[in-house]
C-alpha cells in the first residue's frame, strides 16, 4: 500500500503506475492544516477523474475529533473507495460512530453499506489495548493497520530501526486481526534508502503474519513484493502438497507424509494459501 | 454566488496550478490572466475550463490570475474551487 500525500496532484495522478496493490490517498499527517480543504477537494476529484487502472484506492480520512473528519466523509464516502482508513482508532465506539455517519451518507446518496470497507489504524497505546474488539466485531473492517511512528510517538519513547518499542504492540494487533480473520498489514519503513533495512523489517513483519506493509516511496515497493510472494520453491511444495492431498482425501487417509514429513490438516491450509498468494489454482 | 476576499489555492510545483482570485465591484466583469508552462499545447482547453466553472458558480465580476504548471483538470477543477470557497463567508458550505 503506497502512500501519497493527498494534495500532491503529481503523485496521486501517477498513482495507478508504480505497481502497488493499493494507493493510500491521504488527508491526515502528510497534509498541513492550512491545506486540508485543499487536499480533500483535489483528492474527490482525482478519485472521480484518474484512472488508477488495477490498483485499489483508499482514502485516510482525519480523525472525527478533529474539524476535518467530517467534512472528509462528506466529500469521499458518496465516492466509495475500496476503503476508508480511519486514524488514531482507539475504541470499538469509534467505529460505531465512524459507521453511523458512512452509512447516513450513504443512504443520503443511495450507496449500499456493503461496498466501501474500513481499515482501522492502531497507532496509540489505548488503541492497542482495544484491538480485539476493534477487529473483531464489525464486517465492515476487513484490515487492520499499525501506525508506528505514531505509536511511538504516543508511548513517549524514541524510534529505533529494529522497532523494540512497538514490538508488543505488533504481535498483539496481528493476533487480533488474525483471530478476526481479517487482514494486517505493517507501519511505514520511514528511511527510503535504507534497502537492506527494509527487506529486514519487512521479513520480520511476514514472519510475525503480518499480510501486507505500506510504503512511503514507489521505490519499497518492488522489495515488499518480494518478501511477500511466495518463492518457487514454496509454490512447487505447496503444489505437491495439494495433489497428494487430494489422492489421499480421495483414498480415505487424512494425515500422510511427503519426504519423510508429516502432512497434517493444517499444513494443507498453509499449502492452499502460498498457492492463493501465487494465484495458482488448486489441483 | 458573490466572492468576499481575495484568496489563492494551489502550489507552483509540476503537473499543480496556482489561482490568486479577488472580487470587482459589481459589472466589472471578468478578468482572467493565465500564465503556463503550456500555453500554446493548452491554453484554450484550460481557459475552457476555467471560465466553464466561473459559469457554474455564477462568478460574474473576478479578477483571477492562474499560474500553470501542467495541471491536469482534476487538478484545475480543485484548486480553483478551493480558491472560491475560500473567497466566501462560509468556506465549507457546499457549492457542488
Amino acid at each position: 500500500m503506497l502512500y501519497i500525500p493527498g494534495n500532491n496532484p503529481a503523485m496521486i495522478q501517477q498513482g495507478g503506475i508504480y505497481g502497488a496493490d493499493s494507493v493510500l490517498l491521504d488527508l491526515e499527517d502528510s497534509v498541513t492544516l492550512s491545506q486540508k480543504d485543499a487536499a480533500r477537494i483535489l483528492v474527490r476529484n482525482m478519485i472521480k477523474d484518474i484512472d488508477f487502472y488495477e490498483t485499489e484506492v483508499c482514502v485516510r480520512i482525519n480523525n472525527l475529533g478533529t474539524p476535518f473528519g467530517l467534512s472528509d466523509l462528506e466529500e469521499i464516502v458518496p465516492l466509495q473507495p475500496s476503503a476508508i482508513r480511519y486514524p488514531k482508532t482507539e475504541s470499538a465506539e469509534d467505529i460505531v460512530n465512524l459507521l453511523r455517519i458512512i452509512v447516513k451518507i450513504e443512504d443520503r446518496h443511495g450507496l449500499p453499506h456493503n461496498q466501501m470497507t474500513i481499515h482501522a489504524m492502531i497507532e496509540t497505546a489505548m488503541g492497542v489495548q482495544n484491538v480485539f474488539e476493534i477487529a473483531s466485531r464489525f464486517p465492515r473492517i476487513d484490515a487492520i493497520t499499525v501506525g508506528g511512528q505514531d505509536l511511538t510517538a504516543d508511548m513517549n519513547i524514541i524510534y529505533t530501526p529494529d522497532g523494540a518499542g512497538i514490538d508488543f504492540a505488533r504481535k498483539r494487533i496481528v493476533m487480533a486481526a488474525k483471530a478476526s480473520h481479517i487482514d494486517i498489514l505493517d507501519t511505514i519503513f520511514p528511511d527510503v534508502n535504507d534497502e537492506e533495512g527494509l527487506r529486514r523489517e519487512t521479513e520480520y513483519a511476514k514472519k510475525l503474519g503480518f499480510t501486507g506493509k505500506a510504503v512511503i516511496n514507489p521505490r519499497q515497493i518492488d522489495i515488499i513484493h518480494e518478501v511477500f510472494a511466495p518463492t518457487e520453491e514454496e509454490i512447487r511444495k505447496a503444489y505437491r502438497i495439494m495433489k497428494e492431498y487430494k489422492a489421499n482425501t480421495a483414498a480415505g487417509i487424512g494425515v500422510f507424509a511427503i519426504d519423510g514429513k508429516m502432512i497434517d490438516a493444517p499444513v494443507v491450509r498453509r499449502a492452499a494459501y502460498v498457492l492463493k498468494l501465487a494465484n495458482i489454482e488448486i489441483p | 454566488m458573490k466572492l468576499i476576499t481575495a484568496s489563492q489555492a494551489g502550489t507552483f510545483e509540476s503537473s499543480d496550478v496556482i489561482f490568486l482570485i479577488e472580487p470587482l465591484p459589481e459589472n466589472s466583469g471578468r478578468k482572467i490572466e493565465l500564465y503556463s508552462t503550456v500555453l500554446h499545447q493548452y491554453g484554450l482547453s484550460f481557459n475552457k475550463i476555467v471560465v466553464d466553472m466561473l459559469d457554474q458558480f455564477e462568478m460574474t465580476d473576478i479578477h483571477l490570475i492562474a499560474r500553470d504548471k501542467g495541471a491536469l483538470e482534476p487538478t484545475i477543477k480543485a484548486r480553483l474551487e478551493t480558491a472560491i470557497r475560500r473567497s466566501m463567508i462560509n468556506p465549507e458550505a457546499s457549492i457542488a
